[in-house]
């Protein structure tokens, strides 16, 4: 029995035209001047934006990946990324491990994030919780698993907990700032890495409560209701205002972009990047719904850059 | 049935002359085995794979909190690396979609088997194909915007990440499975068999309710188990719809979390070799390896065990 | 019976229709053309899809000739007194029955990490050829089987050596039953996502995948869109997935006639 002729054929011209356009164009990562960023999910959207901006400029690609803070770190000292986007600053300890294997990095901020806490729109018995509220929910062994517990004036809803994972800045920065030591928190919530499923388990569950940076807040407004959060001060809400100006305390952060100084020195497509991501900076933060850098910050940062260059 | 050289007799000796094209042959041989031993190599893979680095993780935590631990938080501090809650998520899934699958799998297998007209199971057969090549992502996607909306409308309470609705779809994912393995085995049944029960008056009904089905058990059991085991295995359904919550309970309205979830979630391709969050991939991956092994095993002996010899 | 056959097959009509009217708006040309993307206006998903078509002709040229060898291995040559061969047969069962995902373990430990491939195409394709290796091997062995003997007593009778007798006679039957088995491998290759995750297919690729570069596959691409809240991303996720099952049933499609065609009277 033989095969159909022309069928054959022209299977196997289809997959030879497969073969070949999978085969050119270019051999590894690197290469063809690709630029790899990984890290915080929180900062993510932004370089993503970036990079998205930066190719329709004629720019070269760039690949973001979304590991968590911890995760890029660990990726950036081992030498496989040009850019870790980072949620939080580099620990002593993962700026060691960088130094051991010689990797010598770049420091930039450039965006600030109002970390914000989410609730479902259907409680409307809270629009403002204090720190030590918070910190009495989140807190390592917290019993805290209705609203009632955490106000007697509230209704008795269950407490549906929706947070980020502990590979993620967010997570270390939160938990340092409510908690008071970064990575203390209770273990029974739901916890991702990908703010996004976040976002849908706040929207998606009556008595949900959650956190993530600004810019997921921002982008979906309609389903989400974030809290007022009183450091002190009373009760502040987060935004462009309060978090440039630091009245959002203690939740409002630098969110950073380490680049390597290999890559920066050697690769003009890196230095091109970087310096678009500043000098756009503000207008990509305010695309991609995150908190722009106040003019003065602007400028301490591309002075870093001026340096680092010359 | 192979293709056995017949020149060779008995004892392996030759009976004609010495080929001239023996080294081709030998030579075709090599590589046969060499493709053969492709699959083995596999194994041995997955087993270094697993055990090398879950044997350093059981060098830090013993196996006995381990496995009794009720607590899952591997990555915070305090770390507790208690499985139970993953093992507990997964087969809170897995009972469930077989309660499922299995009736609705066997029940259109008795229809295909006994009741189908052929031009029907022609058309049918393809379709019970097409339901079992979906892939899973899309399973997972339809569970969550599809049929957990639709269970609140119902008015069950189930939270936005639940058991229910994955174990919903899981189940009716694996019909295919149940369904074409049962109707093998009840095809294999004896026409007699059924003939005897008609020419004793009995009706469609209880001739494939009393006799086919009993007379194919052993297969419509292995059908079971190897549904069961995919169950277990399964892990974009769950993960896109069951949650991240590791917790005991066997509510399925509530957020759980499986022990396939878990490495997903875990293990995509960024964690540091040698960290204990890599690890921790290996130490569950090894529970997740060991327990769709024996369920496999255990089919095996079923199937074994309850076959009927006919003739 | 009646109820169990409406409720498979009824979930079966729900599903396609409800992915299709969710999916619709989206599927458009940019789907094909464009690349991910933040704005959800934008998006597309064409490397995925490339991505996608690379991996399954990766697992194509790998798990076909691996596999029917191994068929043949075991069906025409193996004694099966000797331990090592019901070891290979007892081994490719098990394997047939392994999570995809610890397949993905497999793929990270080794492959990834290991061989130092990293997180490329030819990785992701390696590790699915595995993944449906198994099933190649059984598919193969059966459309094998089904030969009959006299076929190959035959050949033998007129003096052909083992190996004739496989390539000339054995085989060009069996092919149909091999095609029909090596393409449902491959279709549920295509939509396996838990491997890739493993190995690292990247979240945001914005340029057509090479053979050693990082890459996103269409499974994986339509994971990420389901986890976006925004129901736009919902919707593309949707028109995603009607182009995943396009792909997948009409390979389908294709084994079952070939099945049905070249179904053999002996």
């Amino acid at each position: 029995m033989r095969l159909n002729r022309p069928i054959t054929v022209a299977a196997l011209a289809a997959m030879l035209v497969l073969a070949t356009a999978a085969c050119g164009g270019g051999d590894g990562r690197g290469s063809g001047g690709t630029i790899t960023a990984d890290g915080s999910s929180t900062v993510g959207p932004f370089t993503t934006k970036a990079a998205e901006d930066f190719k329709a400029q004629g720019g070269v690609d760039v690949t973001v990946g979304i590991s968590g803070t911890g995760g890029g770190f660990e990726r950036f000292c081992r030498d496989e990324t040009d850019i870790s986007n980072a949620s939080r600053p580099i620990k002593d300890e993962e700026a060691a491990i960088c130094a051991d294997a010689g990797i010598d990095y770049l420091e930039l901020t450039v965006a600030t994030d109002a970390l914000t806490n989410v609730v479902n729109p259907e409680n409307d018995w809270v629009d403002c919780l204090t720190v030590d509220q918070l910190k009495a929910i989140w807190e390592p062994g917290s019993k805290v698993d209705s609203w009632r517990d955490v106000d007697e004036s509230y209704p008795d809803v269950p407490l549906r907990l929706y947070g980020a994972g502990t590979d993620s800045g967010t997570f270390d920065y939160f938990t340092d700032a409510i908690v008071g030591e970064e990575g203390a928190s209770r273990t029974d919530y739901n916890a991702s890495e990908d703010d996004n499923v976040t976002v849908q388990g706040v929207a998606g569950e009556r008595g949900g409560l959650g956190y993530f940076g600004f810019s997921y807040f921002e982008e979906n407004q309609d389903r989400l209701q974030a809290l007022e959060i009183d450091g002190g001060s009373g009760c502040v809400a987060p935004s462009v205002a309060t978090a440039q100006d630091g009245t959002y305390a203690p939740l409002s952060r630098p969110l950073f972009v380490y680049v390597k100084r290999s890559s920066f020195d050697d690769d003009e497509n890196v230095r091109d990047f970087v310096a678009y991501m500043l000098d756009n900076g503000q207008t990509i933060a305010e695309e991609a719904r995150f908190v722009p850098l106040s003019d003065a910050r602007l400028a301490e940062e591309q002075a870093k850059l001026e340096d680092a260059t010359s | 049935m192979s293709a056995q050289d017949p020149t060779l007799g008995q004892a392996g000796t030759l009976a004609l002359p010495r080929r001239r094209i023996r080294w081709g042959e030998k030579l075709v041989q090599g590589i046969l085995f060499l493709a053969a031993a492709v699959s083995v190599l596999t194994t041995v893979g997955i087993v270094v794979s697993l055990l090398v680095p879950a044997g350093e993780f059981f060098r830090e935590v013993s196996p006995w909190d381990f496995l009794t631990g009720t607590t899952w938080a591997p990555l915070f501090e305090p770390a507790q690396f208690g499985v139970l809650p993953l093992v507990v998520g997964t087969f809170v899934i897995s009972l469930l979609s077989a309660l499922v699958a299995f009736p609705l799998g066997v029940g259109v297998a008795i229809y295909l088997s006994e009741y189908a007209r052929p031009r029907a199971a022609s058309v049918l057969k393809p379709a019970l194909e097409i339901l079992a090549a979906i892939p899973t992502v899309v399973l997972g996607y339809f569970a969550l915007t599809f049929v957990t909306p639709l269970l609140r409308d119902l008015g069950v309470q189930v939270e936005i990440f639940n058991a229910l609705s994955a174990s919903l779809v899981l189940g009716v994912m694996l019909i295919p499975t149940v369904a074409s393995l049962s109707e093998d085995a009840m095809a294999a049944v004896p026409r007699d068999l059924r003939q005897g029960g008609y020419a004793l008056g009995a009706d469609k009904l209880q001739v494939s309710t009393r006799i086919v089905v009993p007379a194919a058990i052993s297969g419509i059991i292995a059908a079971f188990v190897l549904a069961f085991a995919r169950a277990v295995g399964e892990t974009m359904i769950v993960l896109i719809a069951a949650g991240q919550l590791p917790q005991i309970t066997f509510d399925p309205r509530e957020t759980i979390e499986t022990m396939t979830a878990f490495i997903g979630a875990t293990g995509n391709g960024d964690v540091p070799t040698g960290s204990i969050e890599y690890k921790t991939i290996f130490a569950v991956g090894l529970t997740l390896f060991a327990i769709t092994y024996a369920i496999n095993l255990l089919s095996i002996r079923l199937v074994r065990r309850f076959r009927e010899v006919y003739e | 019976m009646l109820f169990a056959m409406v409720v498979a097959f009824g979930t079966l009509a729900v599903l396609l229709v409800d992915t299709l009217v969710t999916g619709w708006p989206q599927l458009d040309a940019q789907l094909f053309s464009d690349s991910p993307s933040t704005q959800p206006e934008e998006a597309g998903a064409r490397p995925a899809i490339l991505a996608t078509l690379y991996l399954g002709l990766i697992v194509l040229l790998l798990s076909v000739p691996i596999g029917v060898l191994t068929a043949i291995y075991l069906e025409e040559y193996a004694d099966r007194k000797r331990w090592w061969n019901r070891l290979i047969e007892v081994n490719i069962q098990d394997l047939a029955a392994v999570p995809s995902i610890v397949y993905g373990i497999l793929g990270l430990a080794f492959i990834v990490r290991g061989v130092g491939l990293g997180r490329v195409v030819l990785a992701g394709g390696l590790i699915l050829t595995l993944v449906v290796l198994p099933t190649v091997v059984v598919a193969s062995r059966e459309a094998i089987r089904a030969v009959p003997d006299s076929i190959r007593q035959g050949a033998f009778a007129l003096g052909a050596t083992q190996w004739q007798v496989v390539w000339r006679q054995v085989l060009p039957a069996a092919i149909p039953g091999m095609a029909t088995g090596s393409i449902l491998a491959l279709s549920r290759a295509v939509g396996e996502t838990a491997p890739l995750i493993m190995v690292g297919a990247i979240v945001y690729v914005a340029f057509d995948p090479t053979l050693l570069g990082p890459y996103t596959a269409l499974p994986v691409q339509i994971y990420n869109w389901t986890k976006q809240p925004d129901p736009t991303f919902q919707t593309l996720a949707a028109a995603g997935a009607i182009v995943l099952l396009g792909i997948v049933l009409s390979m389908n499609a294709v084994a079952i006639f070939l099945r049905n065609r070249y179904r053999k009277q002996w």
